[in-house]
């Protein structure tokens, strides 16, 4: 038994140590909006933090989580209404929408350490995110707005 | 402005339970026609609810590809065409409850229709000021005769069509909420992998399961016609127990292929006429004459999809009944795909659409349906199917490879006196149906047979050739590499002739109006012609695909072999605008899909499979590499066009001219590679 903390819950979940955090977070747990994409960390859509650190929970096994916090894209905000979801919202960024968990949470990281990126900050840390729809300048604009908010 | 309804709109009117009044129309090709009607039963895919809460509820036979045809905002589906192919019939549907709701209304006053009228959901009677909302009309406008003829409303009284409302699927994409086809849930459901051989066309000669199922969680390993699926309690145990099969390929007629191959085979088919898209005039004789000819090849990459959610679906099938849940563009081809793989009858058989994390052609396919059903069907669960990233893209409909050679000819003043067009490539319409007789796939010659450049002496052929790898429908398909090999061309055409390349085509679109509006906007915009800084340059292109008129202008500066793309200009004729900002987003991202097809994609075969594997090897634009996209909308009276794919097809054109002009070297092959102008810039 594993014991972990998710969005600010505690749960003891019976999986192979070596399972990755995401497939914890979608199978054991049942918390969907973290995305599978690639499994080997090129893309992005799985990002969640840990204490706050944006990492790829596709590469990340669950026995090396311990004690730190898990932030999926659900514990985001418990309203849902984080400055960048609002921003998300006011951009219309989304268009499939499946990389945007993972979009948000890279964002959120960012903000967290620097409320007011520039273009290059964003480039640094946005640029393990893929968008295959090519929403790249809505999120832009949207870390912008809600940097501003 | 009025439309009399054609025979084939079928359009009718009932009342529905709760009182409503409900116009269905059915619209040919969303379903087949004759199957419907043979069927003795009329079954609309269009429908125009209104209710008596006075909501009206406009319901569309279509995926929200993007999760945005249900939001009247798209005008995308496969093949562009959801408000696209619906737009006349909506306009019907809606004028006829309209009309309905006016006499409805005249009766229960007892004055004249013709001195009544509509405005925001109310009818009114312009003498008198009374007012009835449509909610309290519903029950006797449904009552009435459908009218054969309806007024369909001014354009100009348009309150909500052209204004830029919020998609409603954003926000639960923002909060995790949305269910994608690989979030679904079912009770007892179980986790598939399935391991396919690598090599196209081969099968499995034999495999043991021992190590398989030696891993902890897994619950089955049983082999369906595409390989073995190794099902598991979890993803993870799916996915260790697929990784230890031990399994045994029997690698078919196509062990020894490879891409050069292809391309060999392709270059020599090409010594021979082929079949005839289009002939005006006398282009080969004209090329004798002309005071300059040009010959060039051009080739165009095989192309993966690689949609960001991988492929996968969810099937549960009992002994009476089959129930799927797919990520899908094509519901039709999926439910034939289930019905098939279960050997249950249609109407026992229920396709359920969720979200879908990307399409672009590749979730019109269903090969992961009859995946999902035959290992449901072997082990009696439900079963979600979920591929890696390497099946993804090793297991792809791949965008056809090309290989087309080129003619032009300039006379002593410069002016183009004929284009010819040579091209090889496999023939999609063959994957939906057959060639037509004269064995010219018109899908391939999207952007080539509709050339909009006036040149008197024009010739297009088409060779079709099969080397049996999988081939589909790849986000703006045929114009997906005539975007790119006509407008280089032209572009080449132009500078050779020593004239300016925006001039070049405006003078050649004399009798294109459109396209010339287009080019005109987007070159005023980007502000063609004026100084740019040091080390840039600038691109154009303009083209016709799905209905659509689209232009764009790439600013670039190429450094030490590397492109780095600056900005984009997009302008777009798109006719009758549903919703401006979507239509700007997909100008957006219909061109970064390009640009990143032209900068980095290519799938290459060796030995029968695929050689690329991941996103290291078949890369992507990121965010640090993506451009701005500008986009202009041409205001518009035509038919909506499509949207979701022109960009995409035009923006290789507009980006190699750039390089173009930035190195002094033409792109002949795609994608692009450091080798083609190393030493230039």
């Amino acid at each position: 038994m594993i014991s972990l903390t998710v969005n600010g819950k505690r749960y003891d979940v019976d999986v192979s140590p070596d399972m990755p955090l995401l497939w914890v977070i979608r199978d054991a747990i049942g918390l969907t909006g973290t995305k599978f994409g690639c499994g080997l960390s090129q893309c992005g859509a799985c990002t969640v933090h840990l204490d706050g650190e944006p990492i790829r929970s596709c590469v990340t096994p669950v026995s090396s989580v311990g004690s730190k916090k898990v932030t999926t894209v659900e514990g985001l905000s418990p309203t849902a209404n984080h400055a960048l979801q609002a921003a998300w919202i006011a951009e219309q960024v989304p268009q499939c929408g499946y990389c945007q968990s993972g979009q948000l949470m890279s964002a959120a990281a960012l903000l967290a350490k620097k409320p007011n990126p520039t273009d290059a900050d964003i480039d640094a840390a946005m640029s393990g995110n893929i968008c295959r729809c090519g929403t790249y300048q809505r999120i832009r604009r949207a870390i912008h707005r809600a940097a501003g908010a | 402005m009025a439309s009399t309804l054609s025979r084939r709109t079928f359009l009718k009117v009932s009342a529905a339970a709760g009182g409503a009044l409900v116009v269905g129309g059915y619209l040919p090709g969303l379903r087949d026609v004759d199957t419907a009607t043979a069927a003795g039963f009329f079954e609309p895919n269009v429908w125009v609810k209104i209710g008596a809460d006075d909501s009206v509820t406009i319901m569309l036979s279509a995926d929200p590809k993007v999760g945005n045809t249900n939001f009247g905002g798209a005008q995308l589906t496969a093949g562009s065409n959801s408000v696209r192919g619906m737009w006349k019939l909506l306009r019907e549907a809606g004028g006829t409850a309209r009309a309905m709701l006016v006499t409805a209304g005249a009766e229960t006053w007892g004055v004249a229709a013709n001195t009544c009228s509509t405005e925001k959901g109310e009818v009114v009677h312009k003498t008198s000021g009374r007012r009835l909302r449509y909610g309290s009309l519903v029950d006797k406008a449904a009552a009435l005769p459908v009218p054969k003829t309806v007024p369909l409303k001014d354009p100009k009284d348009f309150r909500l069509l052209g204004q830029a409302l919020p998609r409603l699927d954003i926000p639960e994409k923002v909060n995790g909420k949305a269910v994608f086809g690989i979030d679904v849930k079912r009770p007892n459901m179980l986790i598939a992998r399935v391991v396919r051989c690598p090599v196209f066309g081969g099968k499995v000669a034999s495999f043991n399961a021992d190590k398989s199922k030696a891993v902890a969680g897994v619950r089955h390993v049983v082999q369906i016609s595409n390989g073995v699926a190794v099902v598991a309690d979890n993803y993870w145990a799916a996915s260790k127990g697929a990784q230890a099969l031990d399994v045994k390929w029997d690698e078919g007629a196509l062990a020894n292929l490879s891409s050069a191959d292809i391309v060999k085979k392709y270059a020599a088919l090409a010594e021979q006429p082929g079949k005839i898209a289009r002939n005006n005039g006398d282009a080969p004789a004209a090329m004798k004459g002309a005071t300059r000819t040009f010959e060039r090849v051009f080739e165009a990459p095989f192309l993966a999809h690689a949609c960001m959610e991988p492929m996968n679906c969810t099937a549960d099938v009992r002994s009476d009944q089959c129930d799927v849940w797919v990520p899908t563009q094509g519901q039709t081809a999926s439910h034939q795909a289930a019905i098939a793989a279960s050997g249950l009858p249609a109407n026992a058989v229920k396709i359920h659409t969720t979200y879908l994390g990307g399409g672009f052609g590749r979730r019109g396919e269903a090969d992961f349906v009859t995946e999902a059903v035959e290992t449901s069907k072997a082990v009696g669960k439900p079963v979600k199917v979920v591929w890696t990233r390497e099946d993804d893209i090793q297991h792809d409909f791949y965008r056809p490879v090309t290989y087309v050679r080129m003619w032009g000819a300039l006379d002593a003043s410069g002016k183009p006196v004929a284009f010819m067009q040579r091209l090889v490539q496999q023939s999609l319409m063959k994957r939906i149906g057959s060639l037509p007789p004269n064995g010219v796939d018109f899908i391939s010659v999207d952007g080539s047979a509709n050339l909009p450049y006036d040149i008197p002496n024009v010739r297009v052929e088409y060779t079709e050739a099969d080397p049996g790898i999988p081939y589909g429908f790849w986000r703006s398909v045929g114009a997906s590499v005539q975007g790119y090999v006509v407008e280089a061309f032209i572009d080449e055409l132009a500078t050779t002739a020593g004239k300016d390349p925006y001039q070049f085509r405006r003078e050649l679109l004399s009798k294109a109006p459109r396209h010339r509006a287009v080019l005109d906007l987007v070159a005023e915009k980007a502000g063609w012609g004026k100084p740019l800084p040091q080390g840039r340059a600038r691109g154009i292109a303009v083209m016709e695909a799905f209905g659509s008129i689209v232009g764009q202008v790439a600013e670039v500066s190429v450094t030490n072999g590397s492109v780095r793309v600056h900005k984009i200009w997009c302008a777009v004729d798109t006719g009758w605008v549903i919703n401006p900002d979507t239509i700007k987003a997909q100008m957006e991202g219909g061109t970064i899909y390009g640009l990143t097809a032209a900068l980095k994609g290519e799938i290459t075969i060796q030995n029968g499979r695929v050689v690329q594997r991941h996103f290291n090897d078949y890369p992507m634009i990121r965010h640090n590499e993506a451009p701005e996209v500008e986009v202009h909308i041409v205001p518009s009276t035509q038919t909506p066009g499509g949207i979701g794919e022109p960009s995409t097809a035009v923006a290789a054109g507009a980006l190699v001219n750039a390089i173009s002009a930035a190195t002094g070297k033409r792109i002949y092959r795609l994608p692009i590679h450091a080798e083609q102008f190393r030493g230039t810039a």
